[in-house]
């Protein structure tokens, strides 16, 4: 249920941009991984330009309707000469089969790494299809007005951009500068209170790429704002480059330390997973230029851990082997980090184990899929470590820290080693 | 069998291979930085940089090549989950 009427015309927001998306004030769930408390909206816009109309966007396709309602009411088919997509996600491209049929004059400005999404998307040929790949350089003419193309991938798909209407110092962000909220009132100075959705929206789709957020805020802070056309939630034409400001803050490594950071995570049933956690322990800690830290997962919560783990250099999981598999406080951590930029991170995995010893082995493949670089081979010990063993624990903490402050040797091997 | 080394230049590890093997088997075994995604030529998630001897690898297929173009890969990059190792090549992530 909802209190407020949703008008069914387009909204003017600029002296030639009209929005012309979806209201969805019923969505409690975006993509299963958020919650939307007061819905969203699907923001699509239409520019009139002397020479002809573009549609920045479209909408999600149960919307198809409503969207062609208020399109219809400021412009025809036929006067529409271009389509620009910023970002292919179903909810944004779910009018687009129908509209092409509609307007099939349209040419389709798309980024270069749009181009197999969208033929997955519209399962048509690639002659079928009307469309230009662009790139930070190229524009568009519609006569008395431009349209500007900024390359910004990993916001939050490889395939995203930015388009920017010069003439009106507005930018049509896709993704970026969006939130989950629905607001009959559109524009950000006279909707609700959205900063909780507008910072819960960064924390789960743009924070993974926080590295492609400050190459994009490098390209865009420089350009004139008067307003900002995200694909969901209010228009951003109060104070928008507040909004800029608020995504490098958000952005920007928190981490002051000038050394690396290793992270121990263990979770121990007898003991023994533990005592091979501090004998890694200790032998990382030899090397310098390198702050190790441990951590027993039964005496945290995840949520600190995965910010931990934002900003390490490398992590290193011990958990034993029970009914063949990880634990589950293993599992947990592990399946909370999608939210974190992993990548070329170092990742371990250590337990003790008393019939199989799997674990070990699932979390290095898992570490693996989520992209980290596992340089030295998992550490098994059965049952009891022994003093032996425990020097072995050292020796594979030193290796991982001296990996990570690249002491380590030049290795050569054979191929049969590996 | 023909030999051939890679050099993984961001650990500094070198492997002697037997020629035909491709990059994704090695890679990850030594803890290359190299990250795979789709593992089939499909995503570009896999893109390398080819630092030397870029002449001792499989030549790119006509699907490769498209995914190349779509990242705007220059000629000095490959998917390390296609790339065939015919010589000796040094490689690093993209």
């Amino acid at each position: 249920m909802t209190s407020l009427t949703f008008p069914d015309c387009a909204i003017p927001i600029s002296n030639r941009v009209h929005w012309i998306g979806a209201f969805d004030p019923l969505l409690r769930s975006f993509d299963l991984i958020l919650k939307t408390a007061n819905g969203t909206t699907y923001n699509a816009y239409l520019v009139r330009g002397q020479q002809g109309v573009a549609i920045i966007d479209t909408v999600k396709e149960e919307f198809a309707e409503e969207f062609f309602k208020r399109l219809e009411s400021v412009a025809n088919y036929d006067e529409i000469t271009l389509i620009v997509l910023n970002h292919l996600e179903p909810d944004h491209t779910g009018a687009l089969p129908e509209l092409l049929k509609r307007a099939p004059q349209a040419y389709l400005y798309i980024s270069h790494q749009a181009q197999s999404m969208l033929k997955g998307l519209l399962k048509l040929d690639e002659k079928q299809l009307q469309f230009k790949p662009v790139t930070t350089g190229d524009h568009v003419d519609l006569g008395d007005c431009t349209l500007e193309f900024f390359h910004t991938p990993y916001l939050h798909w490889p395939d995203t951009q930015c388009t920017y209407l010069r003439e009106e110092k507005l930018l049509f962000s896709g993704d970026v500068f969006g939130c989950h909220f629905c607001d009959a009132r559109l524009f950000n100075d006279l909707v609700g209170d959205f900063r909780f959705s507008f910072d819960y929206y960064y924390a789960h789709i743009m924070r993974p790429f926080k590295k492609y957020v400050l190459d994009a805020l490098t390209l865009l802070e420089p350009l004139a704002l008067d307003l900002i056309a995200p694909t969901h939630g209010p228009v951003l034409r109060d104070q928008p480059r507040r909004y800029l400001q608020h995504y490098r803050t958000l952005s920007t490594p928190r981490k002051e330390v000038v050394d690396k950071t290793l992270l121990i995570f263990y979770i121990s049933a007898y003991g023994n997973t533990a005592r091979m956690a501090h004998a890694i322990y200790q032998g990382a800690s030899t090397v310098t230029g390198l702050r190790v830290s441990i951590f027993d997962l039964q005496g945290g919560e995840v949520e600190p851990f995965v910010d931990l783990i934002e900003e390490a250099d490398g992590i290193v999981l011990g958990t034993p082997t029970i009914n063949g598999d990880a634990v589950k406080p293993i599992w947990d951590l592990l399946s909370s980090l999608a939210v974190v930029n992993l990548k070329g991170k170092v990742g371990a995995a250590f337990g003790s184990y008393g019939w199989t010893g799997e674990a070990v082995n699932m979390i290095e493949s898992r570490l693996r899929g989520l992209k980290l670089r596992v340089p030295v081979p998992g550490l098994r010990i059965k049952l009891i470590p022994t003093e032996e063993e425990l020097a072995t624990c050292q020796t594979f903490g030193q290796q991982l820290a001296e990996t990570m402050t690249q002491k380590q040797a030049v290795r050569e091997l054979d191929f049969s080693q590996i | 069998m023909a030999k051939a080394k890679v050099t993984f230049s961001d650990i500094n590890v070198t492997v002697t291979v037997p020629a035909g093997v491709r990059i994704i088997e090695i890679s990850e075994k030594v803890g290359s930085g190299i990250g795979y995604g789709c593992r089939e030529g499909e995503c570009g998630t896999c893109l390398m940089h080819v630092k030397k001897g870029r002449q001792n690898l499989s030549a790119p297929s006509f699907l490769e090549n498209k995914v190349l173009q779509e990242n705007m890969a220059g000629a000095h990059f490959r998917l390390a989950c296609q790339a065939q190792v015919l010589g000796d090549v040094t490689v690093e992530p993209a």
